[in-house]
């Protein structure tokens, strides 16, 4: 198993590559742990805990844990570097992903045929045996270390579907895009060769048990209005469906990619709603993937969270097997690590937030919810008569049904128009003879095995020794075409920062040194934005990109994020790095305060009304240091730092422990100073230790004003009481 | 803007015939639409092959992609391509007693087209 605090060796991974053989085929679901008590909290819906994970930082709150919700989460991985796509792969399994989509390369559709090697991809990488077989191979040792099955995914389009999907089944690739429309509408690729390439696509895929997700939520990223493409959503997901039922999929193997077709500043719930029910009214067995809309991602992290968030309310309203979590990686310049990671998060944490919604509310069946739903289901029914009275799917095509942006059966007269005889790929369908035949299994259509003495139920690879469905020996193993645009020549590049000891700030690549800086700057936008880039290049970034700008007010303020790129190295070895906190055990620290008592006063000092992160550290309910037998004298809050100091006089305390959470110019610090001098002018600062802590508290920066200790966020009684009694210790030697 | 399909939105008089049907029955009848609709184009696939499907053929008989290419290529210009390619090597492979990979290598150095042509009863 990968060692938890080890970087993925991508030499080791592609080591023996060409003898590598995936564990298993087809989709893995969430194993469901009903009604699960876990931590103090006891949840309704979710799915196993991980073995190893990210929790949320809340979680601290809650011992720790880290809840997984039942849908399987999608994240989305395009740098175009596979050596790098899969370090990413890695970060995302630990913070609950366990469907990885791998986006193909620009171009790849119209690619006749398989590309070989690991050239770098645009967009998305280019989809190869190799780079497959290898990802698969660090999946299959992430899954170990997170504890849970990793579905691997990618597309199956274009004009080399078949052969894709071929591939996609001997390397254990468990689902992918298959949906014979997206050729057609969006790659221009000719419709009859899309659809028969389809069906042998399909059947392939079916064999090998992977799980489909169509491709209409396409319309409703390109419509012009694309809350009013519903009805034809509709009817693209049934023509796809239906197509791979008879293509022999499982109906339980075919998922919906289903696209809330609106979003806020629209009224997303009144208008998503009624479509998200009429959809899973309509296809009840299916498998619905929810996903944001894209279309309306700009470049604000903010708003596309809020949207998916909101996904996901219908989500949970409503049903969804996948959750997608699609980032604003477009209206941000590169695929960020972080940003595939926060949406990560956001959906785990926003869908194990509503864990039993459905307890507390419903979703209306009568009024405004009964008569919209019906409503949409009924024009994609009258899209359907209207489709087949024109002479069938391709002459609607023709006609220029698809993407139209009126509500159907309101039309624009501006859908996409496709000719049956054009696209990539005319002209190359062949009829079948009577004695067509084909010795492989997974195959679709008319197959004349009877000839051979064959019954239709025969796998008629038995004539040929088997396919290599059957015997992996038989797959021939292509490493690299081309002998510069390849991995290995990529490493060499970056050799100094693969194992850690030299640093670089990252977005996407190993080393690309990118980084992105946030700055409120006083004025107007166009002047903000100028201002920004000047900033960033006086910062030593180079290659400064203004990615994004938010209005705070047309005067007084724009925020700017920019990006570059940080050329420089950080040695490791010249870093000073603090150790972590030794800490004794509660028998030691118990041991030690029977021996010698141990008293304390303790106080949130300035105008500080803060008492939460203190009464943690002392309340023995809160595991604080009261529990150890050290007495607490608690003056409460916004005491003055004279206060507290002739209190620890009076009780003869041996330490003082002081809570500053209001930080704003430096108060926290401030305060620390004051009570140093008040006490050395009291002739009393050796009598006693004084201790600050606060969530914005630096220790460095507290001993520097004095103390003798400071405690930032994370602290618990443990630290602070194993350094009183460290000190007492020490003073007690002779 | 192709003015032939503008339309206003005529819901209300176009779904009359729809008013009647409970839940169940539209959905039944929207899935009788579906299948409609893609039964032709299933209909097609049963009966039609491309290069991309016969690559895929000839992938699973244990040919690299790059070979799988060339063959069907071969194939569709001395027009068997109606036979399968995959068919086209293993008649190779009967008529001369190998085994599938050694019959497509074959192919490849554009020999025994003419015996697997014969064996089809000519060149169509």
């Amino acid at each position: 198993m990968n060692a938890a605090d080890k970087k993925l060796d991508v030499r080791e991974l592609l080591r023996d590559l060409e003898h590598y053989a995936p564990r298993r085929r087809g989709w893995t679901w969430r194993i469901p742990a009903k009604d699960l008590q876990y931590g103090p909290c006891t949840y309704a819906e979710l799915s196993e805990p991980l073995r190893r994970s990210i929790a949320p930082l809340a979680a601290k709150s809650f011992g720790g844990i880290d809840p997984q919700p039942m849908p399987v989460i999608t994240t989305e991985i395009a740098s175009g570097r596979f050596e790098d796509d899969i370090r990413r792969m890695r970060m995302a399994a630990w913070h609950g992903a366990d469907h990885i989509m791998v986006i193909r390369t620009a171009g790849q559709s119209h690619f006749d045929g398989l590309i070989e090697g690991t050239p770098q991809g645009v967009g998305g990488v280019p989809i190869t045996r190799k780079q497959v077989r290898a990802s698969r191979k660090a999946l299959d040792a992430i899954e170990d270390e997170v504890g849970r099955p990793i579905n691997f995914h990618s597309y199956v389009s274009g004009v080399a579907g078949p052969e894709i999907a071929v591939m996609y089944a001997e390397e254990g690739v468990n689902g992918a895009h298959q949906d014979p429309q997206y050729n057609v509408l969006y790659r221009n690729i000719n419709m009859v060769r899309s659809f028969v390439d389809a069906a042998e696509s399909k059947k392939i895929m079916a064999g090998a048990d992977m799980l489909q997700i169509d491709g209409a939520h396409n319309a409703n990223a390109t419509a012009k209005v694309a809350w009013n493409v519903m009805p034809e959503l509709l009817v693209q997901h049934a023509v796809n469906s239906a197509y791979s039922v008879k293509a022999g999929m499982k109906k339980e193997n075919i998922a919906l990619s289903t696209v809330p077709p609106a979003a806020s500043p629209a009224p997303d719930l009144k208008l998503n709603l009624p479509y998200a029910v009429a959809i899973r009214d309509l296809f009840d067995g299916y498998r619905m993937r929810a996903q944001m809309n894209t279309k309306y991602m700009e470049s604000s992290t903010r708003e596309a969270t809020v949207t998916h968030v909101l996904n996901m309310v219908v989500s949970k309203l409503t049903s969804a097997d996948i959750q997608s979590t699609i980032t604003p990686d477009e209206g941000r310049n590169v695929p960020w690590h972080m940003y595939n990671i926060e949406a990560c998060d956001t959906a785990k944490q926003a869908l194990v937030g509503m864990d039993g919604l459905l307890d507390c509310v419903a979703v209306r069946t009568d009024g405004y919810m009964k008569e919209r739903v019906r409503e949409i289901k009924e024009r994609a029914v009258l899209f359907f008569e209207d489709m087949l009275a024109t002479g069938g799917y391709f002459a609607a095509v023709e006609a220029g049904f698809f993407i139209d942006s009126g509500i159907y059966p309101e039309r624009n007269g501006d859908g996409m128009v496709r000719k049956v005889s054009g696209g990539i790929g005319a002209g190359t369908v062949y009829d079948r003879d009577p004695d067509y035949f084909a010795p492989v299994p997974f195959h679709f259509g008319d197959n004349n095995v009877a000839q051979y003495g064959l019954d239709e139920q025969d796998d008629p690879s038995v004539l040929i020794g088997g396919s290599t469905f059957a015997d992996r020996r038989k797959i021939v193993y292509v490493d690299e075409l081309d002998p510069e645009d390849n991995v290995e020549h990529r490493m060499k590049d970056v050799e100094k920062y693969q194992d850690g000891s030299i640093l670089r700030p990252e977005v996407q690549w190993s080393g690309d040194g990118t980084v992105v800086v946030d700055l409120t700057i006083p004025a107007a936008e166009a002047i903000a934005a100028a201002a920004a880039l000047e900033i960033g290049r006086k910062m030593n970034l180079s290659d400064v990109e203004v990615i994004h700008r938010e209005v705070l007010h047309p005067a007084e303020a724009t925020r700017i994020q920019i990006k570059g790129t940080y050329a420089f190295d950080v040695d490791v070895a010249t870093l000073t790095i603090p150790p972590p906190p030794d800490l004794l055990s509660d028998a030691e620290i118990t041991a030690f305060v029977k021996d010698r008592p141990i008293k304390i006063v303790a106080a949130t000092v300035g105008e500080d009304e803060h008492s939460v992160g203190l009464r943690e550290i002392i309340d023995i309910k809160h595991g604080g240091i009261e529990k150890y037998g050290i007495q607490c004298e608690y003056l409460g809050t916004s005491v003055p730092v004279d206060k507290l100091v002739d209190a620890a006089i009076e009780t003869d305390a041996d330490a003082i422990l002081l809570s500053t959470i209001i930080s704003h110019d430096d108060v926290h610090y401030r305060n620390m100073k004051k009570i140093c001098d008040y006490a050395i002018e009291k002739g009393v600062r050796d009598r006693f230790l004084i201790i600050g802590g606060g969530t914005q508290v630096t220790p460095e920066l507290a001993v520097k004003q004095g103390l003798d200790a400071g405690f930032g966020r994370g602290t618990h009684g443990i630290h602070v009481a194993s350094f009183l009694v460290r000190r007492l210790r020490e003073k007690q030697r002779p | 803007m192709n003015k032939t399909t503008v339309r206003p939105d005529d819901f209300t008089s176009r779904r009359e015939h729809l008013a009647q049907l409970t839940d169940a029955q539209l959905k039944a009848y929207f899935w009788e639409l579906a299948d409609r609709s893609v039964d032709p184009l299933i209909a097609l696939a049963k009966t039609h092959t491309t290069p991309s499907i016969e690559r895929s053929v000839l992938l699973r008989m244990g040919f690299s992609d790059v070979e799988a290419k060339l063959i069907v290529d071969k194939t569709i210009d001395r027009r068997l391509i109606g036979k399968g390619a995959g068919h086209v090597v293993y008649r190779l492979a009967t008529i001369d007693s190998v085994d599938v990979r050694t019959a497509g290598l074959k192919l490849l150095a554009d020999e025994g087209w003419d015996r697997v042509a014969a064996s089809f009863g000519g060149k169509r």
